[in-house]
């Protein structure tokens, strides 16, 4: 089953987990299983488009998706997916 | 009968390759490692340029950290070519080096012949004391504890990552350190904010950090900014830096501060740090990516948790920090693989830290393109950046 890692900024909307199992065969599948679970996730991961937000990196292993396939980036079962919004503390 | 001691140097001279000051001033600069053995006194004096130095006495336990690859082809000199040839007989027989000369007449003939000598700068005796450690890693040497004092690193905060950065770039010799902030000292600082301390609330950070800095290494000038960063003077603040860090609190000074950098081709080592969580990275303009194609835009102001009052570890600041430093000295000594194109996560919680490749984006608005293109109207605007200003507040 993949791994979703889910970072600081996401964890109030899931229940404060740092890291979710996930079901699905693309990385579409997975993040979309993920916001039917956690709802409050959906506006902070996707635009209106459907699209990825920009200010979002989602990476399967150490890889950006948006150099693979992009949503369509295919996933396999003891994959982990790094979820990356940006962050500015200091 | 045993030889005498010039009979036994004209018999190793015959077992080993010379060459002479002619045939080695026109390999400069072509990949050849130039070892001057001499003693440090000697050293001091002048040496060939390029040049890095081991002692004879030293030969065989220095020898693999200037030249670590066996096959590289080495010229070894002394004063006049004795103690030269004795080493590449060492280097040769003993230690499997392939390609090994000694310098026939030494740097006196290099003299003579009219070829330049560098002048190295030396340290004091203090100097030698205090980077003593730094002077025996191989990596780093006399001639990058050099660097190091010759270098000159600008700080953007000495808050929580600015304060351990701060203190151990001074520590380490960095011979600049210029720090930028416009706050003070305020008490709920100092979990973290390491450079200050309790006599100095509501002292100016800036004045605070270069007092600290000044106690503990007097090597180091301290050039103090006291403003905020913004689009009026940024250009005029970070020109003429060799290296960046980067540990400012809010997306729009971010991205300011990445399209300054990459029209001035400015390396920043930039950090980021939330609760358990920290980000690394090395953004060296056109080597590898910047901060626009990491993240296109930041997110908006209510994603944007760094703009609210939020808590983190004070240690975090700390491992994120000295993260920065050690970044920051191996670009000015040049060791190692600084972390370009490469986003290390550390998850303090979990105790792990993970690494994700940046890709440079072949469309980034701001690093696809000549870096004389880049204006003053464009440099940290992203789309909603009003928008964003006002809700962050």
């Amino acid at each position: 089953m993949p791994k979703i890692k889910i970072p600081p900024v996401l964890r109030p909307s899931v229940g404060g987990e740092r890291e979710v199992d996930a079901t699905g065969d693309s990385v579409r599948e997975v993040l979309r299983g993920l916001v039917a679970a956690h709802p409050a996730t959906e506006s902070q991961l996707f635009g209106e488009d459907g699209e990825l937000n920009r200010y979002v990196n989602v990476y399967l292993g150490d890889e950006d998706v948006r150099v693979l396939d992009g949503l369509d980036t295919a996933v396999g079962a003891t994959d982990t997916i790094v979820i990356l919004p940006a962050m500015a503390g200091g | 009968m045993s030889p005498s001691g010039a009979e036994l140097i004209r018999q190793i001279k015959a077992s080993i390759a010379e060459t002479d000051p002619k045939a080695v001033h026109e390999l400069l600069g072509n990949g050849v490692a130039i070892v001057d053995v001499r003693e440090t006194d000697e050293w001091a004096q002048g040496h060939l340029p390029g040049a890095k130095h081991v002692p004879r006495g030293f030969l065989e336990s220095r020898i693999e950290g200037v030249v670590p690859d066996r096959s590289q082809h080495v010229v070894l000199y002394c004063a006049s070519g004795n103690r030269s040839a004795l080493a590449a007989r060492t280097l040769t027989q003993e230690l499997g080096y392939e390609h090994v000369e000694s310098m026939t007449g030494g740097i006196t003939l290099w003299k003579d012949r009219g070829y330049e000598v560098e002048q190295p700068k030396t340290f004091t005796a203090e100097q030698r004391e205090r980077y003593s450690r730094h002077i025996l890693i191989p990596e780093i040497g006399e001639s990058g504890q050099q660097k190091l004092l010759d270098a000159r690193v600008l700080l953007l905060g000495a808050g929580g990552l600015g304060s351990p950065t701060a203190l151990y770039l001074a520590a380490a010799g960095v011979g600049t350190i210029g720090i930028v902030d416009d706050d003070v000292v305020d008490l709920s600082n100092l979990q973290r904010q390491v450079i200050h301390n309790t006599t100095r609330i509501g002292v100016p950070k800036v004045e605070s950090a270069e007092e600290t800095i000044h106690a503990l290494n007097p090597d180091v000038t301290v050039v103090p900014y006291r403003t905020r960063l913004d689009a009026s003077n940024i250009m005029e603040i970070i020109e003429g830096w060799d290296i960046i860090v980067d540990g400012v609190d809010n997306f729009p000074t971010r991205y300011l501060l990445n399209d300054a950098s990459v029209r001035l081709q400015i390396p920043v080592v930039s950090a980021a740090i939330l609760g358990f969580d920290g980000q690394l990275t090395v953004f060296k303009p056109y080597d590898g990516p910047c901060y626009r194609c990491l993240f296109r835009e930041p997110p908006p102001a209510e994603l944007a948790p760094s703009c609210g009052a939020n808590g983190v570890l004070g240690v975090l600041p700390g491992t994120m920090g000295l993260l920065q430093a050690t970044e920051v000295i191996k670009l000015i000594v040049g060791a190692g693989d600084p972390a370009i194109g490469r986003l290390l996560l550390y998850d303090a919680l979990a105790a792990t830290l993970t690494e994700v490749k940046i890709p440079r984006d072949p469309e980034c608005p701001i690093c696809s393109r000549d870096p004389q293109s880049i204006t003053d109207d464009e440099m940290g605007v992203f789309p909603d950046y009003e928008a964003f200003c006002a809700a962050a507040g």
